[in-house]
């Protein structure tokens, strides 16, 4: 089939595509270097909509190609260019068209396409050159991957090969011709290591820095100094001399380094990243057409699994539901925040204060019962400030203007007079934090907003003894607090839509991802841990081996095992939330009397790392009390899916939020439970637990999966 | 404190290509400020020697300072530029004289000694800002007959000079606007104009003006090569029923750029830069409105008794061809043949285009390069019109003369 056929039947699938022309412009070089082809890469649209790749972009780009490779020939031209509009050179694929495909063959053809097109660029019978002007990912990378040369401008703000984040493969080219251009470490780095380190961004020193780019421009003339170098290049007067890639013993090590860090990231739960080293290692014979196909097979097949439409699913949750919370009221309700109240002035409660501050850049007053925890709280957010000054992060004048906006009183009244917003930090005991409230009602402004960030106590029953319960929500934020982006925040029966519009709108400004829970115990994400560590701690309880209960859920790839994460939290705090819980679902949530015993006996954590690895401390071993049913990997994995997808089920019944997919927004952003499992609901989907427990999957299918 | 007043010196010129104003020109979806800021940055790639902390200020001129040529370009193009934020800057005005008179305030402020070493330069974007936008005459103009109605109106000002100098006829316009394209297409083809100037990176997204995308531009657009007195015969005269004026012997509307480095000679040779011109003199004078092309010849009086020359010791002609009227008048006026060889020897902006407060530096650069090429020149002016009836002009010594720098 042509590629102008393949790319047709591609176009069909995707009738909504955004799609890209691919300009053919003519311009005379400088120096007399002979007439020049220059494609510009534009969907016509401003640069918050930057420039992607369907098939009916690629079509166009292969007809700009036709041409460029006719007057190439007939020596028209010299060379040929590629760039993009202002501040977008080109972003890659569109996922858009990625999550439309239904069958192997048609991801197939997408793979097929984007090489076909691209690797005409590197047989013209001219040097070809891309200028990375702006942001450049996946297949905008990939683009000028396949040109001889390559400048970059130094105001690039990002260019990366995201897809391992995704859940794909640099499919149109990358995997094969990054290392072969700079080396297997090196293009490990980019594709393996910045994919799976948070998507991190290479700006555009870096790009030149690592050899992806020949030469790199200041931004102000960045496509005017591409185009000299150019005609330099093109009349010898500029020779390019890359280092030579070691194909030796290094490449292999490369690899094997990228694995290492996929399984300390993945382990092993995620296939894309092995995907794409496999690739990798074999480019190390040079043999460009070879991994084109292996990019084709692994990009269909990819295409085709659960885990990138999970990844896919996961990325637009944050991107957009994390951005345009559900169920928030009209934000136009919302009232000025022009001054902040902390009550308590402990670690956390210094640790907002100095949230507030920085995202808000309002006075914050922190109060607590004794000067000397008043100092101790107002010096820590100084000592923050300092560091965050010796880090360059601010200047002297920020930090200054931060300093002066946060003081610390003992008086309420003094410090909450013309407070506009007020959150609470002090201990988790219902009595104190209704007094704590009775206690700001009484000195506040009416309007103000009185915020707890209470993990699971009720709001509402917080807020049941003040004159005005109506401004009264749940601020619950996630530790490290500068950290974790979820923020719950908790409608109480009494609160009304100007509170929660205020409270949506400061989360905002504190940059965190909103997501509107009912007043319902331990809301979201501390209800599922709980629930998913209770059924862990319940096996062991029982019997089985705690490695045994440990190794059964790898295979879901999570940040940490369920005892690491319980050591993170507290045991103590752990132990808490599960008699909270207790006390509201006795049937479902148990108070694990092991767990009692190792809290009782003080201990921090279940292991020490003595060895370097984490074992069984030895106290610990010492206090369980273990019953005599031993169950397998398996029958534990089950056991403790079964009970999330029971829990999630609940919880969507009872309206806790409004869809499951503000169940998996809340466990990316809060507890950073992976993009493969698309928070957990498309895995429990994919793997039929859903289908068993609630007799129904929790989400139609297409939504995180192939559609029917 | 005693002070003693300092050689100035034209160290180096640049310019964009000149372009077309309007909907299909070459800089239609260009902003202003990134002509003038690409101008700047070529400047200083070329002259490394001149650290920019060094540079105290940076003048730069428009005459409609709104928009993409507003807030205070001086400054705005400084930071664009990449400069160093020590570095000060201005925006000044002189309409057509506006780089012009950047060059003279940097210069005098050179001498004086509170600078060493400054960024003089102008861009008008008249397709972005078209001449008389946003202008709000107050009506006292008229209604006290202050000036006569066709004061504002540049075309009008020129026939009126034609009116005044009866023997200037549209034929001779014509005859003046042939030879500036000749020369200017014979400089081109010998590479004068090329090396000064910047290539610029464009944008076009309207089909209909031609291949989309981005292209480069690297000569000027309005010139028109070839151009005969059979071409010009047949134009119209748009600002007088059977008048002289047309749009073949006069500059068009255009967009483009400049900037120079203005120094004192002890700054210049102590950074190892370029002595491309020294400073003689310089003068502004006013005229009526209504004869604004007029100016060049009062201002020029004042510049050479201030410098005690006379006009046969000037040599070389930078005359601004805002009209060719305007020049013939400078020309009748001094006892200058139409033809002399001394005039405008690589053409002028009939030519390549008269983007308002960008055109003195072209005149400089033009000139700087023409003393390079003749030392035995000793003396050359560069001189333009100015709306409002002005006229400015500055004189410039020759450095490679082999009596420059000493008594005349």
């Amino acid at each position: 089939m042509s590629t102008t056929e393949l790319l047709k039947g591609a176009a069909e699938l995707f009738p909504d595509e955004v799609v890209t022309s691919a300009h053919v412009r003519h311009l005379d070089l400088p120096f007399g270097a002979g007439r020049f082809a220059l494609i510009t890469l534009d969907n016509g649209l401003d640069h918050t909509k930057p420039t992607t790749f369907g098939p009916a972009s690629l079509a166009n780009l292969n007809l700009a190609v036709d041409q460029v490779e006719k007057e190439a020939a007939a020596g028209e031209i010299t060379g040929v260019g590629i760039t993009g509009k202002p501040f977008i050179f080109a972003v890659g694929a569109d996922l858009k068209g990625v999550e439309l495909l239904k069958e192997h063959k048609d991801a197939l053809a997408i793979g097929k396409g984007g090489h076909e097109v691209f690797k005409r660029l590197s047989a013209l019978a001219v040097p070809t050159f891309a200028y990375y002007n702006g942001a450049a990912m996946g297949g905008g990378v990939e683009v000028g991957l396949h040109c001889t040369y390559r400048t970059v401008s130094a105001s690039l703000p990002a260019f990366s090969l995201p897809e391992v984040f995704l859940g794909l493969v640099p499919g149109w080219g990358g995997c094969t011709l990054l290392p072969n251009l700079i080396g297997a470490e090196k293009a490990v780095s980019v594709i393996i290591e910045n994919s799976l380190n948070q998507n991190k961004q290479l700006k555009g020193a870096q790009v030149y820095e690592l050899g992806i780019a020949d030469a790199l421009f200041e931004g102000a003339d960045f496509l005017e100094q591409s185009l000299l170098w150019t005609a330099a290049v093109l009349k010898g007067e500029i020779v390019v001399d890359r280092p030579a890639v070691d194909r030796g013993e290094a490449w292999d090590q490369a690899v094997a380094k990228g694995r290492f860090v996929a399984d300390s990231k993945v382990h092993g739960a995620a296939p894309a990243a092995y995907r794409a080293l496999d690739i990798i290692a074999a480019a190390k014979n040079g043999d460009l057409q070879q991994g084109y196909d292996a990019e084709d097979q692994a990009l269909a097949d990819l295409i085709m699994g659960g885990e990138l439409r999970a990844g896919i699913y996961a990325f637009n949750l944050v991107q957009k539901r994390g951005k345009r919370p559900a169920g928030a009221p009209d934000k136009s309700l919302a009232r000025p925040v022009t001054k902040v109240g902390v009550v308590g002035a402990g670690l956390m409660a210094s640790q907002l204060a100095l949230l507030f501050l920085r995202r808000l850049e309002v006075p914050v007053v922190l109060t607590d019962i004794d000067q000397e925890r008043v100092d101790k709280g107002v010096g820590y957010v100084h000592a923050e400030i300092d560091k965050l000054l010796g880090k360059g992060r601010i200047n002297q004048d920020k930090a200054n203007r931060l300093k002066a906006l946060v003081t610390g009183v003992l008086d309420k009244a003094e410090g909450f007079s013309d407070a506009d917003f007020v959150i609470e930090a002090v201990f988790e005991e219902i009595g104190v934090k209704q007094q704590v409230f009775a206690e700001v009602e009484a000195v506040a402004p009416a309007h103000a907003i009185l915020a707890t960030n209470t993990s699971s106590l009720s709001v509402s029953e917080m807020a049941s003894k003040l004159k005005h319960p109506e401004r009264v929500v749940g601020f619950h934020f996630f530790n490290p607090v500068a950290i974790l982006p979820l923020l719950e925040i908790v409608r109480g029966e009494a609160t009304d839509d100007a509170s929660l519009a205020t409270a949506f709108a400061v989360a905002k400004k504190l940059k965190k991802t909103a997501v509107l829970v009912k007043d319902a115990p331990a809301f979201v994400v501390n209800r599922i841990l709980t629930r998913f560590m209770g059924e862990i701690q319940n096996v062991i309880d029982e019997g089985t081996p705690v490695a045994v209960a440990e190794k059964a859920v790898e295979p879901l790839g999570l940040p940490m095992s369920p005892l690491v994460l319980l050591e993170l939290v507290g045991p103590a705090i752990g132990l808490h939330v599960s008699e909270t819980l207790n006390r509201a679902f006795p049937d479902r949530f148990t108070v694990s009397p092991n767990l009692a015993a190792v809290v009782a006996a003080g201990k921090r954590g279940f292991y020490v790392y003595d060895s370097g690895k984490p074992e069984l401390d030895p106290e610990v071993a010492a206090l369980l009390k273990q019953g005599d049913v031993v169950l397998t990997e398996e029958q534990v994995r089950a056991r403790v899916l079964d009970a999330v997808a029971q829990e999630i089920g609940l919880m969507l019944d009872e309206g806790v939020v409004a869809e499951a997919q503000d169940v998996d927004l809340c466990l990316i952003t809060g507890a950073g439970w992976p993009f493969h499992l698309g928070g957990i609901t498309p895995y429990l989907d994919r793997e039929g637990v859903s289908q068993r427990v609630n007799g129904k999957p929790f989400l139609a299918p297409g939504v995180a999966s192939v559609p029917a | 404190m005693p002070r003693t007043v300092r050689d100035v010196v034209f160290v180096d010129g640049v310019r964009t290509p000149f372009g077309k104003a309007g909907p299909k020109g070459i800089y239609h979806e260009t902003r202003a400020d990134d002509l003038v800021v690409k101008a700047i940055r070529e400047l200083l790639r070329r002259n490394p020697g001149l650290d920019p902390k060094k540079i105290d200020e940076v003048a730069i001129a428009a005459t409609t300072q709104i928009g993409d040529q507003g807030l205070t370009l001086g400054r705005t193009a400084g930071i664009l530029a990449g400069l160093p934020q020590s570095v000060p800057g201005y925006s000044i005005d002189r309409m057509c004289a506006g780089a012009l008179t950047a060059v003279t305030t940097a210069a005098g402020s050179v001498a004086f000694g509170a600078y060493d070493a400054v960024i003089a330069g102008g861009v008008e974007h008249m397709g972005r800002h078209p001449m008389g936008e946003g202008v709000d005459p107050n009506p006292r103009f008229v209604s006290d007959k202050l000036v006569d109605e066709s004061a504002l109106f540049m075309g009008m000002t020129a026939e009126n000079l034609h009116d005044r100098y009866p023997t200037i006829t549209k034929l001779r316009a014509d005859e003046y606007a042939v030879r500036s394209q000749e020369k200017a297409a014979k400089a081109y083809a010998n590479g004068k104009i090329q090396q000064d100037l910047v290539p610029i990176s464009v944008r076009n997204t309207n089909a209909e003006v031609g291949e989309t995308g981005w292209g480069l531009v690297t000569a000027d657009e309005p010139m028109r090569p070839g151009t005969t007195l059979e071409n010009l015969a047949g134009l119209k005269t748009p600002f007088r029923v059977h008048g002289r004026v047309t749009a073949g012997n006069a500059a068009g509307l255009n967009d483009g750029a400049t900037a120079s480095i203005i120094a004192s000679e002890e700054f210049a040779r102590e950074n190892g830069l370029p002595v491309r011109m020294r400073l003689v003199s310089y003068a502004f004078a006013g005229v009526e409105p209504e004869v604004m092309g007029y100016g060049p010849i009062p201002a020029t009086e004042k510049a050479l008794a201030k410098a005690s020359l006379s006009i046969e010791d000037i040599n070389l002609f930078e005359i601004n061809e805002a009209f060719a009227v305007q020049v013939l008048a400078f020309l009748e006026h001094y006892g200058i043949a139409d033809d002399d060889a001394r005039v405008n020897q690589y053409g002028g902006a009939i030519a390549y285009g008269h983007p308002l407060a960008s055109s003195g530096v072209r005149l400089m650069t033009q000139l700087a390069r023409q003393f390079e090429e003749q030392p035995e020149v000793r003396y050359g002016l560069t001189t333009m019109c100015v709306g409002f009836g002005m006229g400015a002009t500055v004189i410039w010594e020759n450095p490679h003369h082999k009596d420059a720098g000493g008594d005349k």
